[in-house]
């Protein structure tokens, strides 16, 4: 009996290396279909849409810092609009209290940012689920709060807030600020994809999973908890600062209360909708947080926070794995449907 | 001294309201082991409610009595439509599902009520202060209430057989089903509990804070930092941890950090509890055999 269901193995592991040989040129292909259809935008669209389409990149890279501690790592953090705005204030204080151009801003927003989500994650290790939840939760609501505070009001510009330009575009490069900063959001958040995509498929990102899914026999198997659950905490926490950066050059101007937890809120929602554990579904998710919004504020001011829970709670029952899932399973009928084709023949 | 006496009484005032909400969270949790990240929207939409059939007429009371039925409704069907779906599933779809429920709650009550800052009654008016000046006819009124309510809450959970089921339901799920406790049922009655003492938290809370549609949310955090600060799985402790978080925030409030930074003074509690004694108060530490 049992001999009878082994055959069929054979055959898939022939089959193994033509197929990922089509999908290496297919994968070519999808590259380079990719980086054309980003970079067109420069060219086709207005300087508004251009700016709400950088802002979704911004999101989406939000969006990704989140997924790599709650999708692959299972803490799940409600508090990540701290992390974003912790970058996004970091940026704007260097740049206009201390003058430093955008570029040299980058690292330290990262590193404070990265030091900020490694120091959340050792009180994270003691909380299930739920907890952390909760108190990431409370960071969000508590954030607008202590930067509105006096005593570091001469940095932070308090109610009213800091204002900052946007770096010009070098010389030999023909186009404007708004593309520019177009063109640097998605080189940085195109390093720090590849950057997270090869973290996943590294050891370390296994292991992440592991612990995600399995505490117990992941440590039994020898794998570090704690170590690498503050390290996921304090990687994503940087990704996440670093977005809030870019956002600040962009949107030219930061103010607590466009920190509030309803940031968190959307990154959270927008991992869930796109996918979670999922890096291309932190694409969508970055693409739904900007639009969906938009959309929904024509039909009434509360439609859209009643249209975000409405959707979260319909992709939870419906779609879990998120819109990534769905195309991931519409790609693979796609591909049982063309084997058997292939096969019939 | 006097100031510090009225910090003192205010603080076990606001602390009240804490408890109760507080309460609500340890007994959803007691029956569920989930924390309702959408109580504190339910309360503002149940006391929209009251203020809507109080404007409607009927006497302070009967609205009161029939917003707190009608809220246990809300909660019972929230749970069979919600919760019960996705009952097996990880504890992220668990979150998620909470803050949809408290997008949809809240904005909705946005939606349905207006986003005005209205004025809610107090049963409890009285002529100036009581007690020498200390303490007003609202806060003596609302405390009494919470206590009430406590006490209510701890008879039903020790003193009879639907509080025991309740218990046992929550205790051990699979040993209760074989003797014939219907789990689901008790799971959604916990749910209608806990909106039923929300709903009344929210009525006590809304005259001295006035009612919008975002009043609970702050109170949400101070009653999850009140319930962590007792014991989550200890409704005793989650009313002495409200009612010590109430003074608390007054006290730094009035001494120490200034109102701007009231919330903080809540994220640090919750911070503080988890790192220096994650069982809270009272609570039992819980060991699980792998």
């Amino acid at each position: 009996m049992s001999a009878t269901e082994e055959i069929p193995a054979t055959p898939v592991l022939a089959q193994a290396s033509p197929r990922s040989a089509m999908a290496n040129w297919q994968r070519g292909a999808l590259v380079l279909l990719g980086s054309a259809a980003a970079l067109a935008p420069i060219f086709v669209l207005e300087s508004f849409q251009l700016f709400q389409l950088t802002m979704a990149v911004i999101m989406a890279l939000a969006v990704l810092g989140l997924n790599i501690v709650t999708g692959y790592n299972g803490q799940i953090s409600l508090g990540h609009g701290a992390f974003y705005a912790v970058g996004a204030y970091a940026t704007a204080i260097l740049m206009s209290h201390g003058d430093w151009s955008f570029w040299a801003t980058l690292p330290v927003s990262a590193a404070v940012c990265a030091g900020l989500g490694y120091a959340v994650g050792f009180p994270a290790l003691r909380l299930g689920g739920l907890y952390l939840a909760l108190t990431t939760f409370s960071l969000a609501v508590a954030v607008p709060q202590i930067l509105k505070h006096r005593a570091i009001e001469d940095w932070t510009g308090g109610v009213q807030g800091l204002f900052l330009v946007k770096p010009d575009p070098p010389s030999w490069l023909p186009v404007d600020a708004d593309q520019w900063m177009y063109l640097v959001a998605l080189g940085v958040s195109a390093v720090l994809f590849l950057l997270s995509w090869n973290l996943i498929r590294s050891r370390v990102g296994r292991a992440l999973m592991a612990i995600r899914d399995n505490p117990t026999a992941a440590e039994a198997m020898g794998m570090d908890i704690a170590t690498l659950k503050t390290r996921a905490f304090a990687v994503s926490a940087m990704i996440t600062g670093i977005a809030g950066s870019l956002g600040a050059v962009v949107i030219e101007f930061v103010a607590p209360d466009s920190f509030g937890f309803g940031v968190s809120i959307s990154l959270f929602v927008g991992m869930v909708v796109g996918g979670v554990a999922s890096i291309a579904g932190s694409i969508f998710g970055g693409l739904f947080v900007l639009f969906v919004p938009n959309i929904a504020e024509e039909v009434s001011k509360a439609a859209p926070g009643v249209i975000y829970g409405a959707i979260l709670i319909l992709f939870l029952f419906l779609l879990p794995d998120g819109f990534a899932g769905l195309l991931r399973r519409a790609a693979a009928r796609w591909r049982r449907v063309a084997a058997r084709n292939g096969d019939g023949p | 001294m006097d100031g510090l006496a009225h910090q003192l009484i205010a603080g076990i005032a606001t602390g009240g309201i804490y408890a109760s909400v507080a309460l609500a969270l340890v007994m959803i949790y007691q029956a569920t082991h989930h924390v309702n990240f959408a109580q504190g929207e339910m309360a503002t939409f149940s006391t929209f409610i009251a203020l809507t059939l109080i404007q409607a007429g009927l006497p302070y009371w009967v609205a009161f009595v029939l917003t707190v039925a009608i809220s246990f409704a809300l909660g019972v069907a929230i749970e069979r439509l919600l919760m019960r779906p996705v009952q097996h599933a990880p504890v992220l779809t668990h979150v998620g599902v909470f803050i949809g429920l408290l997008l949809i709650v809240g904005n909705l009550t946005g939606w349905v009520f207006g986003y005005t800052t209205k004025v809610f009654p107090s049963p409890f008016e009285s002529e100036g202060l009581l007690f020498g000046g200390l303490v007003s006819g609202h806060e003596l009124g609302s405390t009494v209430v919470t206590l009430a309510v406590l006490l209510l809450v701890y008879l039903f959970f020790r003193h009879t057989s639907l509080g025991l089921a309740m218990r046992a339901a929550a205790y051990n799920p699979a040993s209760s089903r074989l003797v014939g406790i219907r789990v689901g049922w008790m799971l959604a009655l916990g749910w209608g509990l806990a909106a039923a003492v929300g709903a009344v938290a929210g009525m006590m809370v809304a005259p001295v804070v006035f009612l919008d549609p975002t009043m609970m949310l702050g109170i949400l955090l101070y009653a999850f930092a009140g319930a962590l600060l007792g014991g989550i799985d200890n409704p005793m402790g989650a009313v002495v941890g409200g009612f010590a978080v109430g003074v608390l925030e007054n006290l730094a409030g009035a001494y120490v950090v200034g109102t701007e930074l009231k919330l903080t003074v809540a994220l640090a509690i919750i911070i503080g509890v988890l790192v220096v004694r994650p069982s809270g108060l009272f609570g039992r530490v819980v060991l699980s055999r792998v």
